[in-house]
């Protein structure tokens, strides 16, 4: 996995990498969900796949990718709490100031914690060996 | 990383980082511990976020931190941060995102061994009565211009509308609601969170508490609080849910451009801050009071429900039961507000950032009820889950040297993924049972992550600000059930 618990002594701190920076917000997506343990509902009949799924698409604008990533996923953060759906299958498009994010939300079955915010906390999305890494606290 | 020879050691409870530290400190810091918690204090990266917080423009005195301080995001846990009216800047994250995340304590004059039959049924009606954990909705959903007049109105729309006693407002800070809030300023997106969670605990370190007054240290003042040796009082735990979470998400991202805009710079994002007296800081100040005042109505719906299971639970056992539940005081630990200190000797109008620390008025302070003119102000300190909590009243001394303020609990030493790698949550449960107190929890892994091991020893904390005299001792309480999601 391309993420991994960072100590903190009150809140979570997640630190994530990829090869580049689309699939490193896809994969904060996908750590957070791992956090919180949020699953989603299976349809039996298909065999066990996530369902019934909305299809979603997800924009924002800010000066610098740091708050696209926060932007992104106090989305998904707003979801989970409002609509109990939880996301999956994330297509995401950086482009320095803008970000488009195609994804499939199914309703959530179960989940362990909730988030209440994605923080700014030390926050910098940093060109490393791995390619792209960021650490991102949460507030629980 | 800061060790204990950057701190300059003022007496045995008070210690301080000198502005020289780091160039771009505005103030010094105060550090209110003794060595020993000072050295587990010094074991996350806390003191280096007060070092952080001492460089927000507009700060007057010290940036003060308690005893139960530990790591946050950006502001410690457990810091209290002044900046001058109007012209200093206002930080949502130097308030947080539980925006009056805070506590209140019910007293009662019932027996605890009289009431010992009784306390699963109790349990269970709290549970019931109550909404907490993940995802819970709260027992009122109301359509949005209700919802702007929660925000407007805080613990006064719940008087309205047959939730509160009059007492129940006069013993809440600020009589439960914030002049000048603003609702417009809310983002349709937070009142989408907070329309369906009034009446609802939340998650986490939020919990509803059944205890027992266990020792009286000044009677007098026990006596004007309503506080009886070996009766029960409950313990609220929670703040403005989804709704607050929402306010300083949306504020937090939008001040990213105003500190650029007013030329701050600032060592962590997470510290965005504007100018009280700016377009920004007035709708941040707008939005956050509507939150505070949600939070007060949200925990004054929970203490309705609370004496609800009360009645119903010593209905059962007889008339001389049916006491109505007594506010003692609502304390808000997440808030930001405008006071007037004294500081260097001047009378300043200051915005008080209090990031999980409590205000603690002295005697004779204006903003407290007649009946607690002589005593000063209830503040109340949970413990960790399971050991003690404390019931101390504020103090001249704390309005000299910690704007009004003392501490809000024990404070976390460990993470909580490694409390849940060494406590299991079955074991803990079990543990607490075997001690008496009833467990009602709806997760057993959020159970493990709120273990007494995680916390600092409340009393060792407690020991601390009263020995540097910015607050006093009136009364310890033990558990007898505890209610949490």
């Amino acid at each position: 996995m391309p993420y991994e618990e960072v100590q903190h002594t009150a809140d979570w701190s997640l630190r994530v990498w990829a090869a580049n920076m689309n699939e490193l917000f896809a994969e904060a997506a996908r750590g957070m969900n791992a956090l919180t343990g949020a699953r989603p509902v299976l349809d039996v009949a298909e065999g066990q796949v996530p369902g019934p799924v909305t299809h979603r698409a997800f924009e924002a604008a800010a000066p610098d990718p740091e708050s696209l990533l926060v932007s992104f996923l106090s989305e998904l953060v707003f979801a989970a709490e409002h609509e109990h759906l939880v996301f999956e299958n994330f297509e995401v498009e950086v482009d320095g100031q803008t970000l488009k994010v195609e994804m499939d939300g199914a309703l959530l079955a179960s989940v362990n914690k909730t988030i209440k915010a994605v923080t700014y906390h030390n926050l910098h999305i940093q060109r490393t060996e791995r390619g792209y890494e960021v650490e991102i606290v949460f507030d629980v | 990383m800061i060790g204990i020879q950057d701190l300059k050691k003022i007496s045995d409870h008070e210690w301080e980082i000198p502005q020289s530290f780091r160039p771009d400190m505005r103030v010094p810091v105060r550090l209110f511990a003794t060595r020993e918690l000072l050295e587990q204090i010094v074991g996350d990266k806390s003191l280096e976020q007060a070092v952080n917080a001492a460089t927000l423009p507009g700060l007057v005195g010290h940036v003060v931190v308690m005893p139960d301080m530990h790591q946050g995001y950006g502001f410690p846990i457990g810091a209290v941060a002044a900046t001058e009216f109007p012209q200093g800047v206002v930080s949502p994250g130097g308030i947080g995102y539980d925006i009056n995340c805070g506590v209140r304590l019910l007293a009662s004059s019932i027996e605890a061994e009289a009431a010992a039959a009784h306390m699963n049924t109790l349990a269970t009606l709290l549970n019931q009565y109550c909404p907490s954990g993940v995802g819970k909705e709260g027992v009122l959903h109301v359509n949005v211009p209700e919802l702007e007049r929660v925000m407007r109105e805080g613990s006064r729309w719940a008087l309205k509308n047959g939730y509160a006693s009059e007492t129940d407002l006069a013993h809440t800070e600020e009589g439960g609601c914030i002049e000048n809030a603003n609702p417009a300023k809310v983002s349709d997106r937070a009142k989408q969170r907070g329309r369906e969670q009034i009446g609802s605990v939340g998650a986490g370190n939020h919990f509803i508490e059944v205890e027992v007054v266990e020792v009286v240290f000044d009677p007098e003042t026990a006596l004007a609080y309503g506080l009886r040796e070996g009766c029960l009082v409950v313990q609220i735990h929670c703040g403005s849910r989804g709704l607050g979470h929402q306010v300083c998400t949306d504020y937090v991202q939008e001040f990213q451009g105003a500190v650029r805009r007013y030329g701050i710079e600032l060592p962590d994002r997470e510290l965005v801050c504007a100018p009280m007296d700016s377009p920004e800081g007035q709708a941040y100040l707008g939005a956050m009071r509507a939150a505070a005042n949600f939070a007060f109505a949200n925990r004054q719906i929970l203490a309705h429900s609370i004496r609800r299971a009360f009645e119903e639970t010593f209905a059962r056992v007889g008339a001389r039961y049916i006491v109505p539940l007594h506010q003692v005081y609502d304390i808000c630990h997440n808030i930001g507000k405008i006071e007037t200190h004294e500081v260097h000797g001047n009378r300043l109008k200051v915005c008080v950032h209090r990031k999980g620390a409590t205000r603690a008025f002295g005697p004779g302070n204006p903003g407290l009820p007649p009946e607690y003119q002589h005593t000063g102000q209830p503040v109340l300190v949970p413990g960790s889950m399971g050991t003690a909590s404390w019931v101390l009243a504020g103090t001249e001394e704390s309005m000299l040297r910690s704007f009004g303020s003392s501490c809000h609990g024990a404070g976390r030493t460990m993470s909580r993924a490694k409390a849940k790698h060494e406590v299991r949550g079955e074991d803990l449960r079990r543990e607490m049972e075997g001690r008496g107190i009833r467990v009602r929890a709806g997760s057993m892994s959020g159970l493990a992550e709120e273990a007494p091991q995680a916390y600092k020893d409340v009393d060792a904390v407690v020991e601390t600000v009263c020995a540097a005299g910015i607050a006093r001792k009136v009364a310890r309480l033990r558990p007898l059930a505890v209610v949490k999601g």
